[in-house]
């Protein structure tokens, strides 16, 4: 499978990063380039394989469904690149 | 007296409780050093000066009634990925701005409970993705090591490179670093110094800035294998914040240093002699072998046949976790926005391109691709499914040995832009490190020796899972052996 521009375009959309038009070529050969290399992994046989998820079998912790933390506005405001009023100022999105 | 800043933390710990010196005193020799040298070997991003004689003070404290944790009054040198209450914490990306945690993470915490000093943050790889500390906003750091009769700049490895310029060039006792691929344990070997990554779960990653989550692993860089031991057994912790800790005691790994070796059986894999490896990376095996067996370990070749998939896997799923982990960094809540065209789009877009380097970038855009409708079952999946075969080729190993030896990178440090501008050449430095990632176990990097131009060379123990004990004493027994005494020569 090897990437083109256009999929360069639509991927770079999807990760929310402007990628300039010139750049686009050059990208798409720098991630053919990485997925060349990755696709040895088809070599391998997994069937029947299940996909890994721990070394050290756990299961997931349960806890109470209780309240643990809040009541700190202004720590999670604390780093806002804009803030009003006890909230985050956000470039408009309804017209 | 000796010079403060070259004891061992051990050692330094110990003077400190025997009242040979005050922690106020050692913390001003480490802040004087930097002050001296941060300029040239780029180490620190943040300097903590006046926190770190606040903190020496306390302890100075509690020392003189005979008081004070493990660590109490060492000051130590903390990786920029970890957050840190009240001190800039950018894991060396653009994209975070001037962000201050208003919290701390369970690893810096546990080391703060235990008495020890904060001196700064040091420099990384910007979101630890790297294994030069070339893609740093910050510029990478010099490694104090030097090329006999040459002044050409090397890499002090990455990610960790900053903490490992740092332990080695005496800007702090010890230093926190992480490791998804290999980014202690390169790094430790490239400066000659001891790196180990502990079993995934055993370190807390709450408060640790997101890079790969199933791989991600905190752990220290150090001076000496009891060192490593000291600072791991204080990092880790289970901690209900992060889910994925594992909720068990954490063992006394001091007491392992220095354990005889007898009768251990040391597994050597054949897949770890590659293509291209230097005669001298070959040698220093050899030796290590040499050295184990001497110790009255016995030696039992091991085959581990999808090692060669590991760095390809690998490329799929840190990407991948990267791409969902970093979506969070679009300038609305904290870091640094920009505007673009004024629109929410373009404020996203716009914020990400410029706040993202370009490695960082490449692997968003390939971790974005491999998730994408179509593409998850013959990536994603087939990645995590190669994981398991790589876990179980350990298991078998480890049903005929107790821990594996091998080296830890396929070369010395080497300078920067040497590999030139293909990014799979930089990805092959992992080579060694990269499985114990994905498997989820143990692995130690200790120095072994010196190539023939002067530069630390390192070997690798992997253990089984929760076996950290196999790492440290057989890593203690090669230390013992090699003897490695040789430091940087000062020329900064």
């Amino acid at each position: 499978m090897s990437v083109d521009k256009n999929t360069v375009r639509k991927v770079a959309r999807l990760a929310r990063i402007a990628v300039p038009e010139e750049r686009l070529d050059p990208m798409a050969k720098e991630l053919n380039g990485i997925l060349a290399w990755i696709e040895q992994l088809n070599e391998v046989n997994v069937d029947g394989v299940e996909a890994m998820t721990t070394p050290v079998a756990m299961t997931l912790p349960m806890r109470e469904d209780v309240i643990t933390d809040g009541g700190i506005q202004d720590q999670v405001l604390a780093n806002a690149p804009r803030s009003e009023d006890g909230f985050f100022v956000v470039p408009k999105v309804v017209e | 007296m000796t010079n403060l800043t070259q004891l061992t933390l051990a050692d330094a710990v110990d003077g400190l409780k025997a009242k040979k010196f005050s922690s106020q005193e050692i913390t001003q020799a480490f802040l004087t050093q930097i002050e001296q040298s941060n300029d040239v070997l780029n180490a620190y991003v943040v300097v903590t000066a006046d926190k770190a004689l606040d903190m020496a003070k306390t302890s100075d404290a509690k020392l003189a009634k005979g008081a004070g944790g493990r660590l109490e009054g060492a000051p130590l040198g903390i990786k920029d990925l970890f957050c840190t209450k009240g001190v800039r914490t950018t894991a060396c990306s653009n994209i975070l701005g001037e962000f201050t945690p208003t919290y701390e993470s369970t690893v810096t915490q546990n080391l703060w409970d235990a008495g020890s000093v904060m001196l700064g943050k040091l420099n990384m790889d910007e979101f630890a993705m790297g294994s030069s500390n070339e893609t740093s906003r910050f510029g990478p750091p010099s490694n104090p090591w030097r090329r006999k009769n040459s002044n050409v700049k090397l890499t002090a490895g990455g990610s960790s490179g900053g903490s490992a310029t740092a332990v080695s060039a005496e800007l702090c006792l010890a230093a926190t670093a992480s490791d998804t691929g290999g980014s202690i344990r390169q790094p430790a070997a490239f400066t000659g110094l001891v790196g180990i990554k502990p079993t995934y779960g055993r370190a807390s990653r709450y408060g640790m800035v997101a890079f790969a989550s199933s791989l991600d692993q905190a752990g220290p860089l150090a001076r000496t294998v009891k060192d490593a031991a000291l600072m791991l057994e204080v990092m880790c912790s289970g901690d209900d914040k992060d889910s994925t800790s594992l909720h068990l005691p954490v063992p006394q790994w001091t007491k392992s240093v220095g354990k005889s070796i007898k009768g251990m059986k040391i597994g050597v894999p054949k897949e770890y002699r590659v293509d291209g490896m230097p005669e001298e990376i070959e040698k220093l095996w050899q030796q290590g072998i040499a050295w184990v067996k001497a110790a009255g370990a016995e030696i039992v070749d091991v085959s581990l046949p999808h090692t060669k998939y590991a760095l390809p896997a690998y490329y799929i799923v840190a990407p991948a976790e990267a791409s969902s982990n970093l979506a969070r960094y679009d300038g609305i809540r904290y870091g640094a926005r920009q505007s673009g065209d004024g629109s929410l789009t373009s404020t996203y877009e716009t914020t990400r391109a410029t706040g993202f380097g370009a490695e960082v970038q490449r692997r968003l855009l390939i971790g974005t691709y491999v998730l994408s409708a179509g593409y998850y079952d013959a990536y994603y999946l087939r990645a995590q499914k190669v994981r398991t075969k790589i876990l179980q080729d350990f298991e078998e190993a480890f049903k005929q040995c107790d821990a594996l030896l091998t080296p830890a990178t396929p070369s010395a440090a080497f300078g920067y832009g040497e590999k030139g501008d293909d990014p799979v050449a930089m990805y092959l430095n992992d080579i060694f490190t990269v499985t114990a990632n994905l498997a989820g176990l143990p692995a130690i990097a200790m120095p072994a020796g010196l190539d023939a131009q002067g530069l630390p060379l390192g070997l690798q123990v992997i253990g089984k899972a929760l076996d950290e004990e196999a790492c440290f004493k057989v890593a203690a027994a090669i230390e013992d052996a090699a003897a490695f005494t040789a430091r940087p020569e000062k020329w900064w």
